[in-house]
């Protein structure tokens, strides 16, 4: 029989490995954590579309150079009463552990970050406190490897927001991790907004365990990169937990733009609803990959996720793969997929009263796009998000 | 509940495997020697008095072969198979060329009498209305034991015939369209069964015409230590159409057996093909021992402008089916359909579906996939829907539901959805859930016992598709159903 394929190191790759060897003594403490998830990089390699995970977006051919060394370029926010911040660096320093949020999952991406890791904060959220105003991240394109770790104690609550931005016309590439340990009870509002330049390459996870009665709705509104990923790998701890993970994704031009999450319900009576909007013009690519999984003896899992899709341009394309793994008998999960064009008789519709077409086609857009905003509970942030959705759809009747 | 413990105690003293089929025919055979290399892919083609270009493509496939590597992604696991330790070809004897019935093994005869298959024509015709004839090719091991009703279909100009008898017989119309539709170098399995290749049928519908009958093989897995690698061809030419039925069984015995074919379908302009599968070959007993591997590649070419390709399966044996019967819509306004049941219990592995390759404009698809999962079982449906950027127009619909009974297994869904083309409109959905305790409530109430309740309720789940078999099937495909998930009310 033919021997096993061995891949020959790309480019980026090799430089990855030289300069973990250069760097590694500079890094902030988790030596071990460090070293075990490079190996495990080191092993598989950047993973090409033959690893199932990375299917439609093959990273080995799409990383063409590895990411410069990062700098510390994440500010941390005022820290309102009831919340602590220290640097990850700090962190990492006095022997604090991540990667705890990532439950059974394994993913590249993650490793290399937990190799290279080194700007970042970790942000403690007391027991019982509820934060009014929402914690704002701004991450700038110069954070190469960031990471934040969100602890939020039982029956807290706040609203996270992170702000991806960067610079048009520079091709720099970024992996970004959040993680989110809910306490029980914890009430947790995650807004990521992706408005990176249009040469970057986005790598970026979201990585939650959630403890009994915990609650967390996550969205991922995205309209920015040329290449864009971003996961979510989401662990039920306790029972009784309510998951609600959104996406927006405006692509167009030749944007590519994937959404991959794993919902991981390892314990009874967990609730969790997916809910994806994909809006491809010209010729983007969008790309949607959910996985539900329900371990044995996870009995009264109720699962619900939805992909659906618009194509507005003729070339625009989009690969749903809508996953459900279930080993127990007493539950209930589905999933739906859809994709295609503006319906012609809707359209008509709002013409026939006066509409030019553009416009028609708006209106459809927003409220297609809408419907995943209205779980956003601060009506400043979910009107904001709405006026990036016009503004988009307004350069592109100006197009 | 009381009723639950009677029924798992009922089950613990009567065999769990229930299968009817698996008694052994004790029939003399002549066999390959084991193994596999070139003389073994030469004897093969020397049996079957094959022309050179044919042993040619065989020997090619097995060069490619070699170089290939077994795939690893689907949802199943098995040990190794050793490809050395078995039989590639395994025949009664005495069966060279039997003009009638009468010069048949009556062996033979009874075997398929005990399995239900009517293979003598006027018993056929005593029984039932003429428009219910069917048409039986017996595959037994690796050769096509008889063919009925061959001098009727010659008349309507239709040839069905034994694939090995097409290949000297009717040589362009084989050469032309074998291997067009699954190439030799498709994948490990498609092109193992390439080189090795033994019968299967040939079906030709010459234009315009309507079959006058159905038309079905039976393939019978006798001899032990044999793989069989049937290889079936049917073309349906313009205007033409024809239905098609597949049946399978084989004896219990401990070890696993490999059973890889390939079913290529070509159906030129406005013809129709209808190909429905009752696959009930043995799946092991209940601690996973023995049964059939069933890796099978099946796949229809819509060729033609407005020609339809259906897929109907019924899946409760073997021990791991492999299976996506696929449709290639290439013609414009052609239509693919896949429908399917897929039932396991005790240790089968079941990964299986479909795909539907959009290519040509206006090309519709519908997929409606159910499965249900019993005892220690995994049931995954795999299927991919794509449009080309040229199929414009194209319409597909998916609906695949899964059925959980029992804690202890699995059952899994994994779509993919491809669409290149803005005009392409695709709906898939999915759903996983047990039988409710209100509907089984009821039913029981009205007095049906736990199972014929979990029958009943099974049944309406798998309408959609059972109502798309053919009159006979259906009848045996409920029963089959009622006899795979008999003992695993949970």
């Amino acid at each position: 029989m033919a021997p096993a394929v061995v891949q020959m190191r790309t480019p980026a790759e090799t430089a990855l490995i030289e300069r973990f060897e250069a760097e590694k003594a500079g890094l902030p403490g988790a030596a071990a954590e460090r070293a075990a998830a490079f190996e495990r990089f080191k092993a598989k390699g950047l993973p090409s579309k033959r690893v199932e995970a990375y299917h439609y977006t093959d990273l080995r051919a799409l990383m063409r150079q590895a990411p410069e060394a990062g700098s510390q370029s994440l500010p941390a926010p005022k820290a309102p009463a009831g919340v602590t911040i220290q640097s990850l660096a700090e962190a990492l320093a006095g022997g604090f552990r991540p990667g705890l949020a990532m439950g059974k999952a394994e993913d590249v991406v993650v490793d290399l970050n937990t190799a290279f890791m080194r700007e970042g904060l970790v942000i403690r959220v007391a027991a019982g406190t509820a934060v009014a105003e929402p914690l704002v991240l701004d991450v700038a394109h110069a954070s190469r490897h960031g990471r934040v770790i969100v602890e939020i104690g039982a029956a807290a609550s706040v609203t996270l927001v992170e702000t991806h931005s960067g610079a048009d016309g520079v091709a720099y590439s970024s992996n970004h991790v959040v993680e989110l340990i809910l306490g029980e009870g914890a009430k947790v509002e995650h807004i990521r907004v992706n408005a990176a330049g249009n040469e970057a390459l986005v790598l970026s996870t979201l990585a939650a365990s959630l403890a009994a009665e915990a609650e967390l709705m996550s969205l991922n509104f995205s309209l920015g990169g040329a290449v864009s990923r971003h996961q979510s790998f989401i662990t039920y701890a306790g029972e009784n937990a309510k998951l609600d993970l959104r996406g927006v994704t405006m692509i167009r031009g030749r944007q590519h733009c994937d959404n991959t999450l794993v919902v991981d319900h390892a314990v009874p009576h967990g609730t969790s609803r997916e809910l994806f909007r994909t809006v491809a013009d010209d010729e983007a690519h969008g790309v949607f990959q959910g996985k539900i999984i329900v371990r044995p003896h996870a009995q009264k899992t109720d699962g619900q996720m939805a992909s659906n899709a618009l194509l507005l341009g003729d070339e625009a394309a989009m690969s749903n793969k809508p996953e459900l793994e279930i080993f127990a008998d007493d539950v209930v999960c589905a999933h739906g997929a859809t994709c295609g064009a503006l319906e012609e008789s809707q359209l008509f519709y709002l013409m026939a009263r006066g509409l030019p077409r553009a416009e028609a086609e708006a209106l459809l857009v927003e409220a297609f796009l809408g419907e995943v905003l209205e779980a956003v509970s601060d009506e400043a942030l979910r009107d904001s998000l709405s006026a990036r959705i016009t503004e988009w759809l307004a350069a592109r009747q100006a197009a | 509940m009381a009723a639950v413990k009677e029924t798992v105690d009922t089950v613990k003293t009567i065999d769990v495997d229930q299968y009817k089929y698996g008694f052994v025919t004790d029939i003399e055979s002549e066999l390959a020697p084991k193994g596999l290399n070139e003389d073994i892919v030469r004897y093969i083609s020397a049996k079957k008095d094959e022309p050179a270009w044919l042993l040619e493509w065989r020997l090619e496939a097995f060069r490619r072969w070699q170089t290939m590597i077994e795939p690893t992604w689907s949802r199943v696991h098995y040990p190794a198979i050793d490809f050395q330790d078995l039989h590639y070809y395994a025949a009664p004897k005495n069966t060279a060329g039997p003009k009638s019935l009468d010069e048949v093994d009556p062996e033979l005869l009874k075997t398929y009498e005990k399995l239900g298959i009517p293979l003598r024509e006027q018993e056929i015709l005593a029984g039932v209305e003429p428009q219910n004839r069917v048409a039986v090719d017996a595959v037994f091991d690796s050769v096509s034991v008889v063919t009925t009703f061959k001098e009727e279909l010659k008349k309507a100009g239709v040839i069905f015939c034994p694939i090995s008898e097409a290949v000297r017989e009717h040589p362009e119309l084989v050469q032309k369209y074998l291997g067009t539709v699954v190439p030799t170098t498709d994948n490990y399995y498609a092109t193992l069964n390439s080189a090795v290749f033994s019968d299967g049928s040939f079906v030709y519908i010459p234009p315009g015409v309507r079959c006058p009958m159905e038309l079905s093989t039976y393939f019978r897995i006798n001899e032990q230590k044999t793989g069989q690698f049937e290889r079936t061809l049917i073309i349906a030419d313009a205007g033409s159409y024809v239905s098609y039925l597949e049946g399978c069984t084989a004896p219990k015995r401990d070890e696993n057996q490999l059973h890889a074919a390939v079913v290529e379908l070509v159906a030129l302009d406005d013809a129709e093909i209808k190909y429905s599968t009752v696959q009930n070959w043995y799946p092991g007993d209940s601690e996973g021992k023995g049964g059939i591997y069933n890796f099978v590649t099946k796949r229809g070419d819509c060729r033609g402008a407005r020609s339809k390709i259906s897929w109907t399966q019924v899946e409760t044996g073997s021990a791991i089916t492999w299976k996506y019967p696929s449709c290639i819509l290439r013609g414009e306004g052609s239509s693919g359909e896949f429908y399917s049941i897929a039932i396991s219990n005790g240790m089968q592995q079941v990964d299986s579906g479909t795909k539907m390759i959009h290519l040509g404009k206006n090309t519709t698809s519908k997929i409606i996939a159910k499965g249900i999962a019993a005892g220690k079982s995994d049931n995954t449906y795999r299927g991919q829907v794509s449009a080309h950027r040229k199929a414009t127009g194209a319409r597909n619909f998916t609906n695949c539901d899964s059925l959980l009974i029992g804690q202890e297994c699995g059952a899994h869904t994994i779509p993919y959805i491809e669409s290149k083309n803005a005009s392409a409109v695709f709906e898939h959905e999915a759903t996983t859930s047990k039988i409710a305790e209100d509907q089984l409530f009821y039913c029981m109430q009205r007095g049906l016992d736990e199972e014929e309740a979990v029958a009943l309720i099974v049944n309406g789940f798998v309408k959609d598709v059972l109502q798309q078999l053919p009159m006979e099937f259906a009848v045996e495909a409920q029963k089959l159903i009622a006899i795979s998930l008999e003992g695993s009310v949970g």
